[in-house]
C-alpha cells in the first residue's frame, strides 16, 4: 500500500472537520471501549494472564528462527507449502505464481491485513486474475475503493447510511438502511462467489509450530468458506504470528476477543492443518502458506523487539484519544493508532513518517489495554529518540528544546530567563491575564487561549520570603 | 521527616500558589520541608522529545540536589512519574548510578499520594466550598495509580462537593509540546473534557497537574466560560492563597 504518513497532520485536520466521520467514530467508544471493558471484567485475573501472553509472546521472539523451522516441518509434514517472502512483492509474485500453478482465476478472500501491506489484490487484478473481498468490512471498501481504517473493524469510518448508498449503487437493488437487510443483500452477492472460486486467500491470526496449522477468528462465517470451498488455499501472515503450542494459543485466545470486539470469544475459532484428508468432507487439496518478513527481522534485538508480540487487537487504537478523534485513514498506511504509529515508521523508514511518533499524547492508555503488555509510549520515545539523532526534526523545535536544555541545567541563567519570559507574558497579556496569540506556539493559541503567569517567578517570591 | 519540595518549572513560571500551596500542605502534614533553590526542570520536555542527553544531565542534577532529603514530593504527577518510572530506565545501562535513581525513585512522591500514604495528612487546612469535578491526569494516573488519593483528601473537606465527570480519566489533549506540535488534535480532546466539565455544572475543574489545567483553561475561556473555575488540587486542599 502506498504511504501517505507524511501528510498526517493535514489528513488529521481535515478529519478533525469532517462530521460525518465524527459520527461514525462515536461508535468506538461504547462498541469497543464499553465491550471490552464488560467482557475484561470476566477475568479473575486479567494482569496475570496478560504476563502469561506477553511470556509466550517473548518466548517466541527470542527464539523466531526456530519456531519458524519447527512450524514449516510439521506444516509440511501434513501436506502444506510453506513459502517464505522477504518483502511485500515477494507475496505478490508467490501468491501470482500459486494462483498460475493451479490455473487459479477466481480467488475469495477473507479479511488480512498482511495483504494490505503488499496491496495483493490490485496485484493479482493487474494480472487478470478475480479477487472477491468476503469479510463483509472489506466487502464494502473494495467497492468503496478505500482502504481499511482500522484493523478488526476496516470500515469503523462509514456509516450505516453511506453503506446503503453504496450498496444501491453498486447492486442496483432498492436503498436499505437496515442492518440485517443490507446483510442479506451481501451475503446474496457473495455466495456465488464462494462457490466458484478456485482458490481461497486467508491471513492467519496465529501460526502454531507444534501442528502446522493456521489458526483464524472470524465472526461471519466467511472465513470457513473461504479456506475449505475452493480447491487452493492460500493463508498470507508475518513471521511474528508464530505460537510454539496449541496451548499456548488458548492463552492468547482468552485475550484476543476481549481486547478486539468485546467478545468472550468469536464466533469462529478455525484451527487449519494441512490438506484434505481421504476421509474428509471439505478442506483444500492445495495448502499453500505464506509467511512474511517486510522488516519484522529487522526489529529482532533493537529496543522495538516488544513491538512484535502485536496479537493485532486494536485495543490500543479504540483507546487512543488521538485514533478516537481523528481516524485511521490520517496515519497514512496500513496500521493506524499507536501500534501503527511503532509499525509504519519501523517498516516503511522513519524519514517517511516524521509525525506518526509524535502524534501521541503519551496518555498511557494503550499501554494500560494492550493484552500482551506492548510499552507503546516506551516504543513511541524510543523512536522520537531515534528521529533526534537522526536529525530528522525541524530545526526549530531543536533549537528551542536545547535552549530550554541549557538554561535547565544553569539556574542562575533559567532563574534570569524565566523572570523576563513572565514579564514579558505578563506585559503582552495585560488586564485580561490570558494570551490569545503567541508567536511561535500559533499550535496552542489558534484554539485556546493561554492562561498568564501570576507575575513573578515560585523562586522570586519565595527568595523573598513568602511561605 | 525532612521532605524536598520540587514544584516543577510550570508551576515555577505559571502559577507559583501552587508551589505555596504545596508548601502549606507538607507543612500541616508534620514534614520539615526544604526547597532546594537551584530546582529548575526534571527534563520530561527533552526526554519526551527523543533528547535522552539533556534528561540524562537534569536527572543527575536533581539527584545531586535532592540529595539529603528523605522524600522528593511534587504537585505534578507527571513530573513525579519522570523521577520514579523514566530516570531509572534512562540508566538502566549504569549499574552504579541506575541504584542511585532506583533509590531516588524509591522516595519520589506526587502531592497527594504522599500527603495520604506516606504523611497520612488527618485534617485539610484548606476552606474551599462548593462544587467541584475531578480530572485525572494521565502520568499520575497511569504511572504512579494516583486517583483515590486526591478524592480521599477532598473527602475531608465538609464544603466540597464532588460531581464526577464522564470520562474524567480520557487526556485532555495537553502532551507537553503535543499541544503545540498538534494544535488541532489537542483542542479537539481539550473540547471534549471541557463539554464533560460543562455537564457537570461543577463550579471548578481541578487536577493534579498544571499542564492539563493551562490546556483545559486555555479552551475553556476560549469557548466563552469565563466562570468555571481551573485549580490544582493543592491550591484547593491548602486554601488559595492569593499571589502577591
Amino acid at each position: 500500500m502506498q504511504v501517505t504518513a507524511m501528510h498526517f497532520k493535514r489528513k488529521a485536520g481535515a478529519n478533525l472537520r469532517n462530521e460525518k466521520l465524527q459520527k461514525a467514530l462515536e461508535k468506538l467508544q461504547s462498541k469497543f471501549v464499553d465491550g471490552r471493558a464488560v467482557v475484561i471484567a470476566e477475568l479473575s485475573d486479567f494482569e496475570g494472564l496478560r504476563d502469561a501472553a506477553a511470556a509466550i509472546r517473548d518466548r517466541v521472539l527470542n527464539n523466531l528462527d526456530g519456531y519458524l523451522q519447527h512450524f514449516e516441518q510439521e506444516a509440511t509434514a501434513r501436506g502444506a507449502v510453506v513459502h517464505w517472502a522477504e518483502t511485500a512483492d515477494d507475496v505478490n509474485r508467490i501468491v501470482a505464481e500459486i494462483a498460475a500453478q493451479h490455473g487459479v482465476q477466481r480467488i475469495v478472500k477473507s479479511k488480512s491485513m498482511v495483504t494490505e501491506e503488499c496491496g495483493l489484490n490490485d496485484f493479482l487484478e493487474s494480472r487478470g486474475l478475480t479477487v472477491l473481498e468476503t469479510d463483509l468490512g472489506e466487502y464494502i471498501l473494495q467497492l468503496a475503493k478505500e482502504p481499511p481504517s482500522h484493523i478488526v473493524a476496516p470500515v469503523v469510518h462509514k456509516s450505516k447510511e453511506d453503506i446503503a448508498d453504496l450498496f444501491e449503487q453498486k447492486h442496483h437493488r432498492p436503498r436499505t438502511t437496515q442492518i440485517t437487510e443490507l446483510c442479506r443483500e451481501a451475503r446474496e452477492v457473495l455466495r456465488p462467489g464462494f462457490l466458484a472460486a478456485d482458490m481461497g486467500i486467508s491471513g492467519g491470526n496465529f501460526i502454531i509450530a507444534e501442528t502446522g496449522s493456521v489458526l483464524i477468528v472470524t465472526n461471519e462465517g466467511n472465513g470457513r468458506l473461504s479456506t475449505t470451498l475452493p480447491r487452493v488455499h492460500v493463508a498470507i501472515t508475518g513471521i511474528e504470528k508464530v505460537v510454539p503450542t496449541l496451548e499456548d494459543v488458548t492463552t492468547l485466545l482468552r485475550l484476543l476477543p476481549r481486547s478486539a470486539t468485546g467478545q468472550s470469544i468469536t464466533n469462529y475459532v478455525s484451527v487449519l492443518t494441512g490438506t484434505k484428508g481421504k476421509e474428509d468432507a471439505d478442506g483444500p487439496e492445495h495448502f499453500h502458506i505464506v509467511l512474511l518478513d517486510n522488516g519484522r527481522s529487522r526489529l529482532l534485538g533493537t529496543e522495538l523487539q516488544p513491538m512484535l508480540r502485536c496479537i493485532r487487537c486494536g485495543a490500543c487504537m479504540n483507546h487512543c484519544p488521538v485514533y478516537q478523534n481523528i481516524g485511521g485513514h490520517a496515519y497514512g498506511w496500513v496500521y493506524p493508532g499507536p501500534m501503527g504509529s511503532v509499525l509504519t515508521p519501523a517498516f516503511v523508514g522513519l524519514e517517511n513518517a516524521l509525525d506518526l511518533p509524535n502524534a501521541s499524547t503519551f496518555c498511557g492508555a494503550c499501554a494500560v489495554v494492550c493484552p500482551v503488555k506492548i510499552p507503546l509510549p516506551d516504543l513511541l520515545r524510543q523512536l522520537r529518540h531515534e528521529q533526534v539523532k537522526r536529525h530528522l526534526r525541524p530545526w526549530q523545535e531543536r533549537a528551542a528544546l536545547r535552549l530550554w536544555s541549557w538554561l535547565a541545567q544553569r539556574p542562575a541563567w533559567y532563574a534570569l530567563g524565566t523572570r523576563l519570559v513572565v514579564r514579558l507574558l505578563c506585559l503582552f497579556a495585560g488586564s485580561g491575564k490570558r494570551l490569545r496569540h503567541l508567536p511561535g506556539v500559533s499550535g496552542w493559541t489558534n484554539g485556546r487561549d493561554m492562561p498568564a503567569p501570576t507575575g513573578r517567578t515560585f523562586r522570586e517570591l519565595y527568595r523573598s520570603g513568602r511561605t | 521527616m525532612r521532605v524536598g519540595l520540587f514544584v516543577t518549572c510550570l508551576v515555577d513560571m505559571m502559577r507559583p500558589s501552587i508551589g505555596f500551596a504545596a508548601l502549606r500542605l507538607l507543612k500541616a502534614a508534620g514534614c520539615e520541608v526544604v526547597v532546594p533553590s537551584d530546582q529548575t526542570c526534571c527534563g520530561q520536555p527533552g526526554y519526551n522529545s527523543g533528547d535522552q542527553d539533556a534528561a540524562k544531565a537534569l536527572a543527575l542534577k536533581l539527584l545531586k540536589e535532592f540529595d539529603g532529603c528523605e522524600y522528593v514530593v511534587l504537585p505534578s504527577g507527571s513530573c513525579a512519574g519522570m523521577i520514579r518510572v523514566h530516570y531509572p530506565a534512562l540508566f538502566k545501562d549504569d549499574p552504579a548510578l541506575s541504584e542511585s535513581f532506583q533509590r531516588l525513585a524509591g522516595r519520589t512522591y506526587e502531592l497527594t499520594d504522599f500527603l495520604v500514604n506516606v504523611a497520612k495528612l488527618k485534617a485539610v487546612p484548606g476552606d474551599y466550598s462548593g462544587s467541584l469535578t475531578y480530572h485525572d491526569s494521565c502520568s499520575g494516573l497511569r504511572e504512579l495509580g494516583v486517583q483515590a488519593q486526591p478524592r480521599a483528601l477532598l473527602a475531608k473537606m465538609p464544603g466540597v462537593q464532588i460531581t464526577e465527570m464522564r470520562e474524567a480519566t480520557t487526556c485532555c489533549g495537553f502532551g507537553g509540546t503535543f499541544s503545540v506540535k498538534f494544535g488541532e488534535i489537542s483542542t479537539r480532546m481539550a473540547d471534549n473534557k471541557c463539554e464533560h466539565i460543562a455537564a457537570t455544572g461543577a463550579g471548578a475543574i481541578v487536577a493534579g497537574d498544571l499542564g492539563c489545567l493551562l490546556n483545559i483553561e486555555g479552551r475553556l475561556r476560549r469557548r466563552g466560560d469565563l466562570n468555571t473555575r481551573v485549580l490544582h488540587i493543592a491550591e484547593v486542599l491548602a486554601g488559595e492563597g492569593e499571589c502577591k
